[in-house]
């Protein structure tokens, strides 16, 4: 329990913004969040909502001509620094992106799951150098240590047959087999703090299910926090303690996974929950939806961002003013005027 | 609900359906064994129906999709299909220069908005294409037929003398499905038609494509992996495994008391929207066979929990256990499987 308290991560109004020839792309605007140790941090959101650019911001791994040009990365290293009480958070915003702290905490205490299994591999060398490669980086071994640690690792995953297995290379395995291996590079370091990018996006339903139990039993066991990111609802609902839901950059609602689903309180979420066929609903009537499309990001609407989609859309207070996030009840946060009025002297 | 839209009449009828592809190796392409990507498929589809077939990648529901289009030939078997004078024509054996009168009365809607269309055409080129190709030469007859198709999937025929680039997925869908529209189809094939757009727009197209169905009579072959999806679309659905079909029958039916072991894995895998139902899942182990090199009996049984001695060496049969509900397993007839709907109750 007392792990649950302790805080990994605190992201503070974080903005990354593109800076582009036809103009800028405030890809995440104002997002905050929390990670506590060993919790499920689901971040939703649809196609260009910046919860990709939002970790990759994280890990410093944001692409040119992005910029981080606001807002604080507070994070909690294990290896205290050698003086003590000074650097026990980390203000990672203000680190160096390809800097020698930096370059000690990506991979080492925070790891990364990506999207594509199949483009995170170099087709030229085995799964087995690129992991051992991995593991050397980090860890204090000789090369057959880390050779044994690979192979260990693969087992870890359920890789089968791990000492074959580690000799093959990206393409010869099947996308369930890359997938764990992808996660057994990520796991390979003994990370804090695990982020994975959509990663069951690219595979079928069963090896899905196969992953995310896989997943969730290594995170019990190692007590990672993960800070997983989906567009896929029902993923969020099986894995996530606490949800993060975004729209444009920034963040709608925030709240535990019960009550996000339970009792949504923003209107972009309830309208997303409600648009899902669901297993369970009356099958071939028409489902609810959210009428328009996202707006292109060059043509952000003012104000809410949501507004020009939205059923609760107040004419003069939505279109005008850009709500921000405030606790309702005891557990969730809103970003909607619904909510909590305008602010007077804003 | 749609039960009354729907007649008896068998609009599709596929029967023992294989499409093998060869290996070749080495400098003079020799065969060296086929890849059975379509092994002895069967099944109809009724006038106004909709029919999904699911499976994992590589199963083979594209390629049957594929054949029963005749956008590739199928290697054996008949693809009977009802035409408008209610003449039957067996697809499988019709030569290339007589498919394209029946190819109006079939159409595709593709997976991908992006790649399916042609950024150098604007939306009327490329939905009156297919008018053009059969025979509507008078240009104002096509701007009509164009904008009132743009109008029906919801786009403003303003836009037709835009390029696709400038519309987002949902948008890019839309076009597809009126240039799909465009010969009134009578049989309207849909792979994976939702599977690439956002969530919040998915829900617009499929209430499109449940619009359409009952405003022009139109039936479905909707190619799916998304079983939530499935479910909410289709009157009957189709399970596939390495090639071969283990399951069909009504859509509530399977989704609710599943009678082959694979069906039921596959459900009890979709993640389930809702976090009190975290459910125990029945877990496959395993990696789906090789098509080309497929294990002795069952395709199933390395994989099935239920498997037992005849499984390993006899391959089982799609038989009807009840009316209209079809399964190729021994033990359909003993098994108890969990549906959708009682693994979040069990726990």
């Amino acid at each position: 329990m007392d792990d649950q308290t302790t805080q990994l991560l605190s992201v503070r109004n974080l903005k990354t913004h593109f800076y582009m020839d036809e103009g800028t792309v405030k890809a995440v605007d104002g997002v905050s969040f929390e990670v506590y140790q060993g919790q499920v941090v689901g971040i939703v959101g649809e196609s260009g909502c910046g919860k990709s650019v939002t970790v990759r911001s994280i890990l410093r791994i944001v692409d040119k001509p992005g910029r981080i040009i606001e807002g604080e990365i507070l994070f909690r290293p294990r290896n205290q620094r050698s003086v003590p009480g000074v650097n026990e958070v980390i203000d990672l915003v203000k680190l160096a992106p390809s800097g020698k702290e930096m370059r000690a905490i990506r991979g080492a205490e925070i790891a990364l799951i990506p999207q594509e299994p199949m483009a995170a591999f170099s087709p030229v060398y085995t799964v087995g150098d690129q992991l051992i490669e991995a593991i050397l980086l980090h860890q204090p071994v000789s090369k057959r240590e880390a050779r044994q640690l690979a192979i260990e690792m693969f087992h870890k995953v359920g890789i089968s047959m791990p000492e074959q297995r580690i000799e093959a290379y990206s393409w010869e395995l099947s996308g369930g087999l890359r997938q764990r291996a992808i996660i057994a590079m990520a796991l390979s370091c003994n990370p804090r703090l695990l982020i994975a990018d959509e990663p069951t996006t690219a595979i079928d339903v069963t090896t899905q299910a196969q992953v995310l139990d896989l997943l969730r039993a290594l995170q019990a066991q190692n007590n990672t926090a993960i800070i997983f990111i989906t567009h896929d609802l029902g993923v969020i609902a099986q894995m996530a303690d606490y949800v993060v839901v975004m729209y444009l950059g920034r963040v709608m609602e925030t709240g535990p996974v019960d009550d996000i689903f339970h009792a949504p309180k923003h209107p972009y979420t309830r309208a997303l929950l409600q648009s899902i066929p669901s297993a369970q609903s009356t099958p071939r009537v028409k489902l609810p939806t959210i009428t328009g499309s996202i707006p292109h990001p060059f043509n952000r609407p003012p104000g809410c961002p949501f507004h020009p989609r939205c059923s609760d859309f107040m004419a003069d207070v939505c279109d005008r003013q850009t709500p921000s996030l405030q606790p309702v009840g005891d557990r969730q946060q809103v970003s909607c005027f619904l909510y909590h009025g305008v602010e007077d002297n804003s | 609900m749609d039960m009354t839209s729907q007649s008896d009449q068998v609009l599709l009828e596929v029967k023992n359906l294989r499409k093998y592809f060869p290996i070749q190796k080495g400098f003079l392409r020799r065969v060296m064994g086929q890849v059975r990507a379509v092994d002895d498929v069967s099944f109809y589809i009724k006038e106004g129906e909709t029919l999904g077939l699911v499976g994992e990648s590589g199963c083979g529901k594209t390629t049957t999709a594929r054949c029963i289009l005749r956008a590739i030939t199928p290697t054996s078997g008949q693809i009977l299909f009802e035409t408008q004078e209610d003449e039957v024509v067996d697809m499988a054996a019709l030569p290339k220069g007589e498919l394209r009168l029946l190819r109006r009365e079939m159409q595709m809607i593709f997976q991908d908005p992006f790649g399916s269309l042609n950024p150098r055409m604007t939306l009327f080129d490329i939905v009156g294409e297919p008018l053009l190709v059969n025979g509507i030469k008078d240009r104002k007859e096509r701007t009509d037929r164009v904008a009132e198709l743009l109008r029906l999937v919801g786009l403003r025929p303003e836009y037709m003398r835009r390029f696709p680039h400038a519309f987002s997925g949902g948008e890019r869908q839309r076009i597809g499905i009126a240039r799909a529209l465009a010969l009134n189809p009578r049989l309207v094939v849909a792979d994976e038609p939702v599977s690439a757009l956002d969530v919040s727009v998915q829900a617009q197209v499929l209430n499109l494509l449940l619009e359409l169905q009952e405003q022009f009579h139109l039936t479905y072959l909707f190619v799916a992996h998304n079983l939530s999806v499935v479910k909410h679309i289709t009157d009957r659905v189709a399970v596939m495994y390495v090639g071969k079909l283990v399951e069909t029958a009504k859509s509530g039916e399977l989704f609710d008391t599943p009678r082959h072991p694979y069906t039921a894995a596959l459900l009890s895998a979709v993640p389930v929207p809702d976090p009190r139902m975290r459910s125990q899942r029945v877990l496959l182990t395993g990696e789906v066979a090789d098509p080309a090199n497929p294990p002795p009996g069952c395709y199933f049984h390395p994989r099935c929990s239920y498997a037992v001695d005849i499984c390993q060496t006899t391959p089982p049969t799609l038989e009807e256990i009840s009316p209209g509900h079809f399964v190729c397993c021994h033990r359909a007839q003993e098994l108890e499987l969990a549906g959708i709907g009682q693994a979040g109750n069990e726990r």
